[in-house]
């Protein structure tokens, strides 16, 4: 029985808003924490390997795979004829993407067969034995060209209108146009695509796959086994890192997995190597995008008319709703009385695109903000003036392309606490003295903004389900939809859950992500992951916690408000009973200690065809400082310093935001750098692994580094504990880099003209444009 | 051939002494740990030692006794481990489950997200422990070069990495049982070599250079295997058989530096590491060019000689060792004969070495008093990325002021390692001044005529390598036109 004391003072661990550890860290750092390919494989384990298209766009005239059934270990290869169900994967139902190509090879580097043996290494051998007759056809990598050569598009584009951009250009009080070319990018996760399939009874099958998606990889694996998705149960404990590119790709691995573990009754583990990863998946969408905007003498834009075209690739996956975000972020902070906004999605001979951290939005706001840039060289204006000139207002000036409303702008705080705590303005006069001394070393300064849209815009997605269970110990259970790629999700979700129930975050185990305990789950993604899941965790601790309140309040003899959770006890009347022991008690008693929690955002709507709604349940904000010094002979350059502040809402866990932040920041500079895919004349990737392609290391970290989570921000919606979703918004802080390098660039010819730097500024992007503005 | 032969090889893994008798020439380090020995805290990531994932530490008895070094388990192979003690992550957290110092740091500062780079980055910083515990953050950056990691933005690490150095190193696991181990490889070592068949072929491990050049008559088309940072990748990459496959790691004979009056002599089996203190002393530039190549794990295994050897155009110690007129000595059977550098070099994939015939040692000339001298690297990355073009600058001037010797030599801008000729030629006998060395700049384009590819377009190429002599003219002239992440001092060219 309880002991009777009032209160109790202590405070739980791990509540929310503390900067909890992440919860596998030990793990990690032990090497201990388990990946697919480091679990225990099931005895008679066989693996699979990818057979590779060697051509961008032809027929397959004939495949002869004698030599690889015949290599040693082979057990038997596959092709499309031997896909039991559909021979697609599109995530869209659109029919475009079969798990392996049936009699054309619509990029280079399609994946045509799989060889199953006995070893990984007998597998890749004999993968390389196969001999493919093709007859060629044109092909075209490049998004300009395949819009020149009247692609089509993969998808249906997408159209915003507000206002009447066409006769305010026609009036324009002044009017510029250009063009800017922005490259993809490849996810990179550390840990790359990996599935292991293992046969059940009947039309069984239980799939380990490394997946942002284990809904979609269940109805993927059931529709090419030809069964449904109930005999297919997907099993997410962590990925080795996502950043979307584990959204759809995990599904060809897994469908082959599964086909090949139920055609030879074994389990089947699939593992290509990196370069084929990075061959055979699709990445962050490169675009071209054309602007004609009108602007008065303040820089305040009066109309823009833009079109956004991707390189798409060979197959839809997500490029609609990448390129539709795109349009719904070129606006980023700014308001555009007068818009028209367009988007070509075309089809490519490559592999298709597919998501990547911010969708589609960091391109689209990439653009915009070069149309701030070409602005402010044209007014001989800092990019900064224009910005603030175009600034969304409070209460005006505050409707967007796509008809929604800005309620919760806080840009204007958020750039002038960052302009003041970065000394920005003083940095800049510096900056520009040091380039008047006219050296071989140049400098550039920028603030950039962000403003980024949180919700899926399919707005179906924006639901979520967690299951939690508290056994008769006291100890609970708790399982949710969403994926832990390393974002911290499944430590949030707990420090929910922890905080709901008021006990120590050591109380709860975090399980692995089952389709079998959740259904029907969204991708983790779109930085959604903890507003949707923390909420499902909560509404299934409400239930629970009013189920026990109930039977206190009868037991006890006490009104239900005289029933509260407090620190690891349950405070009934004026007794203080420990957590688990009221556990026990209501086990006894026949309470049900266990719960499915749901959550749908609410407010949100979208009609794409009219292109007007409130795709947004609400909008987060951030603004950095990048201050670069390039070299003028040879185009290299180094990232000097940056100030960071993010708005996270009020933060479920300081200490992970700020790693995402931090993060976030350097992959995207690695995308405005040195991350570069390059396609030869024949259409084939030749940056396809860590030797060719360039990451950020720890020596391109901007030397100093100061990154601040706004901390009176609080999220004007009821998310989760009012926090605000984190894992995209920051990725578009590093617009700052580019722009500052462009500020170099500009020096050596006065600032008289905008440098045009397109993405990824390269060093040698950077002496081309020097070269180009010493030349002008 | 020596009296005996052995039959396996003998290592430490851990905390356990192997005997291996069942090997094959390609079986790499990263696959013995994890399919052999499960031992899956190590993580393959690339498979071609760019990432990192799969740091351990290998312990070696070199010239200065037993050292510590983070290698790529995965490109690696287990032929090169004989009488080496690997250690894996899973050796450093206490049995009861304490963290080690370095991996507590790395939780305490929120390091790992996605945890899959974490293992190779603790090892890494304990390698860097073990040497340097009190280490800055310019060397912490340089001991991260090749570690990637794709979600955290380093900052957490390298706090975590400053926080480890505020803990003592003396009470680790391997300083105190350092003697003990190094007691028991000099055990190992028998200087017996080693032979192993395995259905895909010999391994061959010889006991001295002397039977190295027994070996070598016996199977003049056996690969010659020494950091295996280029042949590694021919099995991981390519699939390729390398069988017969000779290792030649542990012959400490091909380790040594020697340096007198007349310059410098280095074994061909001299890694990056080792090579560095002794090039950077007296040679300007060459530590900064040093610290680029690869990262520390590759410069930890990788050698000069195999730099050479190999005769990539883009490999970076070729221009500069050519810029400085270094000779090389090759040795077949017990037989030596010693070349011009620059004349080993014949075409693309093609250079002046006979079957059976191995790269025995380099010998660098001390740079006369008075020249000037500087190397610069080119890169879409500063850091582990391979040139798009490397340029080495020597330049004697007369008392007048008058260019008396030029020798400029390149990579990535021709199919070999190349000096350019024309250049030279057309400063010697001339002032050095601004404008001599613009009209020179245009000779270049007579020079070479270089490649597009992903790493840098003709026209890059050729612009940059016209602007390095640009830099290296006006560094000469005591400015500063470079940019430096950690304040140094000034290039002394």
């Amino acid at each position: 029985m309880g002991e009777t004391v009032t209160r109790s003072s202590s405070e739980i661990t791990g509540g929310v808003h503390t900067p909890r550890r992440h919860d596998s860290a030990h793990k990690h750092v032990t090497g201990s924490a388990e990946y697919i390919d480091d679990m225990v494989e099931p005895a008679g384990t066989l693996h699979a390997y990818l057979g590779l298209s060697e051509r961008a766009n032809a027929i397959v005239t004939s495949m002869d795979l004698e030599a690889v059934r015949n290599a040693p270990g082979v057990i038997g290869v596959l092709t499309a004829a031997d896909v039991p169900g559909e021979n697609d994967l599109s995530p869209t139902h659109r029919h475009d993407e079969p798990v392996l190509a049936d009699d054309q090879s619509a990029f280079y580097g399609q994946p045509i067969f799989a060889v199953i043996a006995e070893t990984r290494e007998d597998a890749r051998r004999a993968a390389t034995l196969a001999r493919v007759d093709y007859e060629e056809r044109p092909h075209h990598t490049d998004v300009v060209s395949a819009m020149e050569a009247g692609y089509p598009h993969v998808t249906e584009p997408l159209q915003l209108r507000n206002g009447d951009a066409e006769t305010a250009l026609a009036s324009a009080t002044n009017r510029l146009s250009g063009e800017m070319r922005i490259g993809g990018q490849d996810h990179f996760y550390l840990e790359g695509q990996i599935a292991m399939a293992i046969p059940g009874e009947d039309d069984e099958v239980t799939v380990y796959s490394s997946t942002q998606h284990p809904s979609e990889i269940q109805h993927m694996v059931a529709q090419a086994l030809g069964t449904v998705s109930n005999a297919v149960t997907v099993h997410t404990r962590r990925m080795g890192g996502g950043f979307g590119g584990k959204e759809t790709q995990g599904n060809q691995f897994a469908a082959i997995a599964a086909i090949a573990a139920k055609r030879w009754n074994r389990a089947v583990k699939i593992r290509p190597d990196r370069d084929d990863d990075m061959i055979a998946t699709g990445k962050r969408h490169d675009f071209h995008v054309a602007y004609d905007v009108a602007y008065d003498n303040d820089g305040r834009i009066e109309a823009l008319d833009a079109v956004f075209a991707a390189r798409c690739g060979f197959s839809s996956d997500l490029s609609g709703p990448v390129t539709d975000r795109a349009l719904f972020h070129c606006d980023n902070c700014y308001f555009l009385p007068n818009v028209r906004l367009r988007s070509r999605p075309m089809k490519t001979d490559t592999v298709s695109n597919t998501a990547f951290r911010g969708f589609g939005g960091p391109q689209g706001k990439l653009g915009g903000e070069r149309v701030i840039e070409e602005i402010a060289y044209a007014l001989g204006k800092d990019p900064l003036e224009v910005r603030k000139a175009n600034f969304y207002g409070i209460g005006e000036r505050n409707v967007t392309p796509y008809h929604q409303v800005v309620e919760d702008n806080i840009i204007h705080r958020i750039v002038e606490e960052l302009e003041e705590s970065s000394n920005y303005q003083a940095r800049r006069e510096a900056v520009l003295a040091f380039n008047a001394a006219g050296g071989v070393l140049r400098k550039g300064i920028a603030l950039t903004p962000v403003k980024f849209g949180i919700s899926f815009t399919a707005t179906w997605f924006n639901q979520a389900g967690a299951l939690v269970h508290i056994y008769q110990d006291g100890s609970i259970h708790l399982n949710h939809g969403g994926t832990e790629m390393g974002q911290g999700l499944n430590t949030k979700v707990a420090q929910v859950v922890a905080d709901e129930f008021q006990v120590d975050i050591e109380t709860i185990r975090i399980t692995a992500t089952n389709t079998g305990k959740v259904p029907n789950t969204s991708a983790t993604a779109a930085s959604s992951g903890s507003d949707l899941n923390g909420m499902a965790a909560a509404n299934a601790c409400e239930q629970i916690k009013a189920r026990l309140v109930a039977y206190a309040s009868e037991h006890f003899g006490v009104p239900e408000e005289q029933v509260a959770f407090v620190p690891n006890h349950v405070q009934v009347g004026n007794q203080l009973i420990p957590f688990h022991e009221l556990i026990r008690q209501a086990y006894t008693h026949r309470v049900q200690l266990s719960a499915a929690g749901f959550y749908k955002t609410p407010k949100i709507h979208w009609n794409r065809e009219t292109g007007q709604g409130r795709p947004f349940f609400y909008f987060a904000y951030g603004a950095s400082v990048s201050e670069v010094t390039i070299d003028t002979l040879t185009g290299e350059y180094h990232v000097d310093r940056v100030d960071i502040l993010q708005d996270v809402g009020k933060s479920l866990n300081p200490a992970i935001d700020l790693g995402q932040v931090q993060g976030a920041f350097v992959q995207g500079m690695g995308w405005l750098t040195t991350e570069e895919l390059w396609w030869d004349d024949n259409g084939r990737l030749r940056t396809h692994a860590p030797s060719t392609y360039k990451i950020p290391l720890a020596s391109d970290k901007p030397k100093e580094f100061n990154v601040e989570l706004a901390n009176w921000s609080t999220n004007k919606e009821r998310t989760i504990r009012r926090s605000k979703a984190v894992g995209e918004p920051p990725f578009m802080l590093a617009n700052s880099v580019l722009e500052a390098l462009s500020m170099a660039v500009a020096s050596v010819a006065d600032y008289r003209e905008c440098p045009r730097l397109d993405a990824p500024a390269t060093p040698e992007r950077i002496l081309m444009a020097v070269d180009r503005l010493k030349q002008a | 051939m020596p009296d005996t032969v052995r039959h396996e090889l003998r290592f430490i893994l851990n905390s356990e002494v192997v005997h291996l008798g069942d090997v094959s020439p390609t079986l790499t380090l990263l696959d013995y740990l994890r399919l052999r020995r499960r031992l899956t805290g190590t993580k393959e990531g690339c498979a071609e030692g760019d990432c990192g994932a799969c740091t351990v530490l290998v312990g070696r008895l070199g010239p200065k006794g037993l050292v510590y070094e983070s290698v790529n388990a995965c490109i690696r192979f287990v032929g090169s481990l004989d009488a080496c003690h690997v250690v894996t992550i899973e050796h450093l957290a206490e049995i009861n489950g304490n963290l080690h110092p370095v991996q507590q740091a790395m939780v305490d500062f929120h390091g790992s997200q996605c945890g899959f780079c974490t293992p190779g980055i603790v090892m890494s910083l304990y390698g860097l422990w073990l040497e340097t515990p009190k280490a800055n953050a310019e060397r912490i950056e340089k001991t991260l070069q090749g570690n990637l990691c794709r979600c955290t933005g380093y900052e957490a690490i390298l706090n975590a990495a400053e926080a480890m150095a505020q803990s003592d190193n003396s009470g680790d696991k391997l300083i105190v049982t350092h003697e003990a181990i190094s007691g028991k490889l000099a055990e190992l070592r028998d200087g017996n070599r080693v032979e192993i068949d395995s259905p895909s072929g010999k391994t061959i491990v010889p006991g001295s250079v002397d039977d190295l050049g027994a070996v070598l008559e016996a199977y003049p088309g056996a690969t010659v295997v020494a950091g295996s940072t280029d042949v590694g990748l021919w099995v991981t990459k390519h699939m390729r058989d390398i069988a017969p496959a000779v290792f030649i790691g542990n012959l400490v004979e091909l380790q040594t530096i020697s340096e007198d009056e007349s310059g410098i002599t280095m074994g061909a089996g001299v890694t990056y590491t080792d090579a560095f203190e002794a090039l950077s002393r007296g040679i300007p530039t060459m530590g900064d060019l040093w610290d680029r190549i690869g990262g520390e794990q590759v410069r930890n295994m990788g050698t000069v000689g195999g730099n050479i050897a190999n005769g990539s155009p883009i490999g970076d110690t070729p221009p500069p060792l050519i810029a400085l007129g270094a000779k090389l000595t090759l040795q077949k059977g017990s037989a030596t004969r010693t070349i011009d550098l620059e004349d080993f070099f014949i075409d693309y994939g093609k250079q002046d070495r006979a079957p059976g015939e191995f790269v025995r040692s380099v010998f660098i000339p001390k740079l006369p008093d008075g020249d000037k001298f500087a190397v610069y690297k080119i890169s879409k990355r500063r850091d582990e990325d391979i040139s798009a073009v490397c340029g080495a600058f020597r330049l004697r001037l007369s008392a007048d002021g008058t260019v008396e010797n030029a020798r400029f030599a390149f990579g990535g801008m021709a199919a070999t390692p190349t000096r350019a000729k024309a250049v030279e030629q057309a400063l010697i006998g001339q002032d050095w001044n601004e404008a001599n060395v613009e009209r020179a700049m245009e000779a270049f384009e007579g020079d070479f005529t270089p490649l597009t590819d992903w790493r840098a377009s003709a026209r890059y190429r050729m612009m940059t390598t016209k602007n390095l002599l640009k830099r290296f003219y006006l560094e000469t002239q005591g400015q500063a036109v470079q940019i430096a992440r950690h304040q140094k001092a000034l290039a002394e060219a």
